[in-house]
């Protein structure tokens, strides 16, 4: 390989008690890469998002973070767990994840959610991480805000200051797991315009999401996930304008 | 003025006392009652074992017998111990179980039964998504429990931790069973050398009375502190 991928993920399985949630997926993101996951409810995009930075534990598979091998060990009940607690918080930290629900934490304003982890687990100081926050939420238009509670926000606004939040670990890569789905109608494009950002500046992104038009316009690599399988994936003129698989096409095909 | 035919001061101190035995078991019961709680909720069997155990006895037995259990249960074990001393390794060593300890204690290891409940509670309230928030930003499992998990959980805590607050002041009246002097066994004392129950027990009870309404103002602001971010309905 030329250049070491910044995430890579190998042989990907989740099993749910007795159902297989992932049988078996690949991914390589390249720095400034920006891969879409697409499929329908139920595929396994959110959860192999979601192995990916180990809040689920494959039951099987491989991760690297820029090249360094994750380790897991087997519990005595069978179980997988990681090896090493202290590795997979270094390994968190360099991939931060934008929820669906945002999960910005409700005790603390907007500038304290920017500041909490770099300054918890980077070990940065209040005053630069206060400074790098300020430009980010300048940046994510949310300066005026940065005293609020997210409580007090709307939904697009508190998305975008968890994408500030994101964005203030100086992240090797940038996970989304729907950042647009809760959002009412009107609130997803201010949202969108932001991420198309972040991807136009080089950033390596991996977006799981319902937005068609983010996927084809927006990133590089689409993936089509149907039952726990990779169906399709490419650039998306190729996935979206000449998919090989059925499931594919019926996906795109109107519904109406 | 109110005469109290001399035996205000005694029962002032009384209600000293009371106070002592009410913050100083709060403090055990608060501390309890977190142990509880985490080891309710962890995965290990054991600690899970222990602190059901510890919560169901508790709150299943009356206070009133809880104190004298203790109280002379105490006493017991230190003297067999002792003996076991005396008799085997020629130690002599004796430790008279003090009052005040044994009352605070009492009162502190029932309400941290309770209090463990309120905080189980309280911890299950606090949304998941919170929590995963901070494991996903690289947090230790330490540094989600204090920075997020608990100032999140105190905000659900605080009504319970307030009702078990005003039961506890009230309960240590109950100190008296074990000889200790608060302000109800005096006014009793005073009331019946001079006859008068009500000259004793009014004062007794505006004194409690007030020290509950002086908690409900402080645990009111205590709310609207750890409430903050929340979007009141």
């Amino acid at each position: 390989m030329s250049q070491t991928a910044a995430l890579e993920a190998r042989n990907v399985h989740k099993t749910f008690g007795e159902h297989e949630v992932l049988k078996g997926i690949d991914l390589t993101a390249h720095k400034g890469d920006v891969i879409s996951i697409i499929g329908s409810s139920g595929s396994g995009k959110s959860t192999f998002l979601r192995c990916m930075n180990l809040l689920e534990i494959p039951t099987q598979g491989e991760i690297y973070v820029h090249g360094e091998h994750l380790a897991f060990k087997q519990l005595r009940n069978g179980e997988r767990a990681p090896a090493d607690k202290r590795q997979v918080e270094h390994m968190r930290s360099r991939l931060s994840m934008v929820f669906q629900s945002f999960n910005l934490w409700s005790h603390m304003t907007v500038l304290e959610n920017i500041i909490e982890a770099p300054i918890h687990v980077l070990g940065k100081s209040k005053a630069e991480a206060t400074e790098h926050a300020k430009e980010l939420l300048e940046r994510v238009g949310l300066y005026e805000r940065r005293d609020y509670y997210p409580a007090h926000m709307s939904g697009g606004q508190q998305q975008r200051a968890a994408i500030a939040r994101a964005l203030a670990m100086d992240p090797e890569v940038m996970l989304f797991d729907e950042p647009t789905s809760a959002l009412d109608p009107e609130l997803v494009g201010e949202v969108l315009k932001v991420m198309r950002s972040l991807a136009e500046e080089g950033r390596t992104m991996v977006v799981v999401t319902h937005e068609m038009a983010f996927a084809r316009d927006v990133s590089n690599h689409v993936m089509f996930l149907h039952q726990g399988i990779v169906e399709e994936q490419g650039t998306p003129d190729k996935v979206f304008n000449n998919p090989d698989s059925e499931r594919m096409k019926q996906f795109l095909a109107p519904k109406y | 003025m109110l005469d109290l035919h001399g035996y205000g001061p005694a029962i002032f101190k009384g209600a000293i006392l009371t106070l002592e035995v009410a913050f100083l078991s709060l403090f055990i019961a608060l501390l309890l009652g977190m142990l509880a709680a985490v080891a309710r909720l962890s995965k290990n069997k054991v600690l899970n074992g222990i602190a059901m155990v510890y919560t169901t006895v508790i709150r299943g037995v009356p206070d009133l017998v809880l104190m004298l259990l203790i109280f002379f249960g105490a006493q017991i074990g230190v003297n067999a111990f002792s003996d076991v001393l005396y008799d085997r390794y020629g130690i002599d060593f004796y430790i008279n179980i003090n009052e005040f300890v044994a009352g605070v204690t009492t009162i502190g290891f029932i309400f941290g039964a309770y209090m463990g409940e309120t905080f189980r509670g309280a911890f299950l309230a606090v949304e998941h998504g919170q929590i995963e928030a901070g494991r996903a930003y690289g947090m230790s499992a330490w540094q989600v429990f204090k920075r997020i998990t608990v100032p999140q959980m105190i905000r659900h805590a605080i009504p319970g931790i307030g009702n078990n607050w005003l039961v506890l002041v009230k309960t240590t009246a109950l100190v008296s069973v074990i000889g200790l002097e608060d302000m109800v066994r005096l006014a009793k004392e005073a009331a019946g050398a001079v006859h008068e129950p009500f000259l004793f027990f009014i004062p007794v009870a505006a004194v409690y009375l007030a020290l509950t309404s002086v908690s409900e103002y402080v645990l009111k602001r205590l709310e609207i502190r750890f409430s903050a971010g929340v979007v009141r309905a």
